[in-house]
């Protein structure tokens, strides 16, 4: 049983409809690109799965999304501890108006994070890493090393951690954001087209970074860059007015896919 | 030239001179009360114009400190009463209500704001004197009600919609992508409302709180209706003040030929004026201090 699952979701702004009886079971520890054109649902599956949704008015779901087993839009279903499992990338980065360090602290503050379990954290992660940080400082500077190395960001910044956040690049911001949201200890990430705002070089690091987190993470990704699609997908979900076109490995959905309308996008007619 | 340059050259002129016209009357003011103030200026010492409670116009006796002390009080009381309401309803407009109860409140808000302050003085006699009244009989302190808190409280309902207004913009101009990139984090929405919202946002609450500020000290008619108006340092909050802009108000154009005093009113309008200037400038720059730090 995958973690993320979608049943017969739907939808609707109001009296819009955005998404239509959508299922899908979400691969666990590959990288899911979400495709179509602009105005297709995208976003909106994105953030139902994290109940980011609840920030827009008048939303009506029907249906279920699944994480772990559990409905999340069961009216007893824990919301934070949901949105802990699921790391967010937005389409512009947006540092907390703090330090560098304390961006990546946040969280786990916040969470009243233990002691103890700051220090198997770190441990999880030196099985995971190049490189974990020489144990001579706090628990807490540790923890901010290894996720800045985690995001591909330490050597840009560890000679100013302290400084604001605000006066990283936009592309340093968003691996910054990459950080924060590993920090709580998720178990996928969910990225809405997060290098839309970003140069080329920067965008590549972000991919490059999703590529080595998906041995251990579920990545979800929107983009309408097809290009990047390519690059990047294990499994292709395509959205079109609303409606679950097709999804499948990345290969069997970009070659040889199935549906007229799919055919017709990934290989650039429509767009 | 052709009609089109002479268009262009002309609004630019115009532009410029109207900015340099509205920059040269604020000057021209403070340079006009300060000549007007000169004759007491010369006269009488400074610190004893600021710092002496003893008031007799006729005797040649004129110490602004009760006056100064009756502003500041019904100043602060304004601001102690109305800057944590508004900021909370601020937010609660901005993050948790509807946006068509938000629209309402903006337009209840924006009325609020535009009444006359002579009708919010009557409402005051009306509403607040007697409740003052009755609260000082209630804790064992005898009042008429006409006081220093009447003042305070009628200045909080008036500053109000001014924070409310000023703090609802600046929330709403903090993207969305701060709500998201937070509350994705698993945090609660009060957590937030004050890692991330408010501290996003410093710089404009402090503006909102300058401009409220503002309106509270300078405020003159609402204030003179309810705060009693006599001249002696108030030695509760039930008891009677007299601020400096009620003063004026009262006797500009009445006792004139008293000698002296037409010079001692213009000094107490100066005093106003550099009070309310000075504020406004120490704000900005607390803010330019936080936009150097980069956190806002």
């Amino acid at each position: 049983m995958p973690h993320i699952s979608l049943k017969n979701l739907s939808i609707a702004y109001g009296h819009h409809r955005v998404l239509q009886d959508v299922t899908v079971n979400i691969p666990d520890k590959q990288i899911t690109v979400i495709i179509g054109p602009s105005g297709c649902g995208k976003t909106t599956l994105l953030k139902s799965l994290n109940r980011l949704l609840d920030l827009n008015e008048d939303v009506k779901v029907t249906g279920d999304v699944l994480i772990d087993g559990v409905n999340t839009y069961d009216g007893n279903a824990d919301i934070l501890a949901l949105r802990k499992k699921m790391g967010f990338l937005s389409q512009r980065p947006y540092p907390l108006p703090m330090s560098i360090y304390e961006n990546i602290a946040f969280g786990p503050k916040v969470h009243r994070m233990s002691k103890d379990r700051i220090v198997q954290q770190i441990n999880d992660l030196e099985g995971r890493m190049v490189q974990v940080p020489s144990k001579k400082n706090g628990q807490m500077d540790i923890l901010v090393e290894s996720y800045l190395r985690l995001a591909g960001l330490w050597e840009e910044v560890k000679d100013r951690l302290h400084t604001p956040a605000s006066r990283l690049s936009i592309g340093q911001q968003q691996r910054l954001a990459l950080a924060r949201a590993l920090a709580v200890e998720p178990e996928a990430i969910l990225a809405d087209e997060p290098t839309s705002a970003l140069d080329p070089l920067s965008a590549q690091l972000i991919e490059k970074q999703f590529k080595f987190l998906k041995k251990n993470y579920t990545i979800v990704v929107v983009t309408h860059i097809l290009r990047q699609a390519r690059r990047i997908a294990d499994y292709v979900i395509f959205l079109y007015l609303g409606e679950l076109v097709e999804h499948g490995p990345a290969e069997k959905v970009f070659d040889n896919p199935s549906d007229e309308r799919t055919r017709a996008y990934v290989s650039g007619e429509i767009s | 030239m052709d009609l089109r340059k002479f268009k262009d050259t002309f609004s630019t002129l115009s532009i410029r001179l109207s900015l340099v016209f509205v920059n040269t009357l604020a000057f021209v003011i403070a340079i006009i009360l300060y000549i007007k103030a000169k004759p007491i200026l010369v006269k009488v010492s400074l610190s004893h114009l600021l710092f002496s409670t003893s008031w007799h116009p006729i005797r040649g006796d004129f110490g602004f400190f009760p006056f100064i002390i009756g502003t500041l009080g019904v100043t602060a009381i304004a601001m102690i009463l109305a800057v944590p309401v508004c900021l909370l309803s601020a937010i609660y407009l901005s993050e948790y209500a509807h946006k068509r109860f938000r629209a309402f409140v903006r337009l209840v808000v924006d009325i609020l704001a535009g009444i006359p302050s002579v009708i919010y003085g009557l409402c005051g006699v009306i509403a607040i004197v007697p409740l003052v009244r009755f609260l000082g009989q209630a804790i064992g302190s005898p009042t008429t009600g006409y006081s220093l808190l009447a003042g305070g409280i009628i200045l909080a309902i008036m500053v109000a919609p001014v924070i409310i207004s000023v703090a609802l913009e600046v929330f709403r101009t903090i993207p969305q992508a701060a709500r998201e990139n937070s509350l994705a984090l698993g945090i609660t929405t009060w957590e937030m409302i004050k890692h991330v919202i408010l501290r996003s946002s410093l710089h404009g609450i402090i503006a909102a709180i300058v401009l409220g500020f503002a309106r509270a000290f300078g405020e003159t008619i609402a204030v003179l209706m309810v705060v009693g108006n006599v001249a002696k340092i108030p030695d509760s909050f039930f008891a009677p003040a007299y601020p400096l802009p009620a003063l004026i108000a009262n006797n500009y154009g009445e006792m004139m030929s008293i000698p002296l005093y037409d010079s001692a009113l213009m000094f107490s309008a100066l005093l106003l004026m550099l009070v309310v200037g000075g504020f406004s400038l120490a704000a900005h720059i607390i803010l330019l201090r936080i936009e150097r730090r980069g956190y806002a």
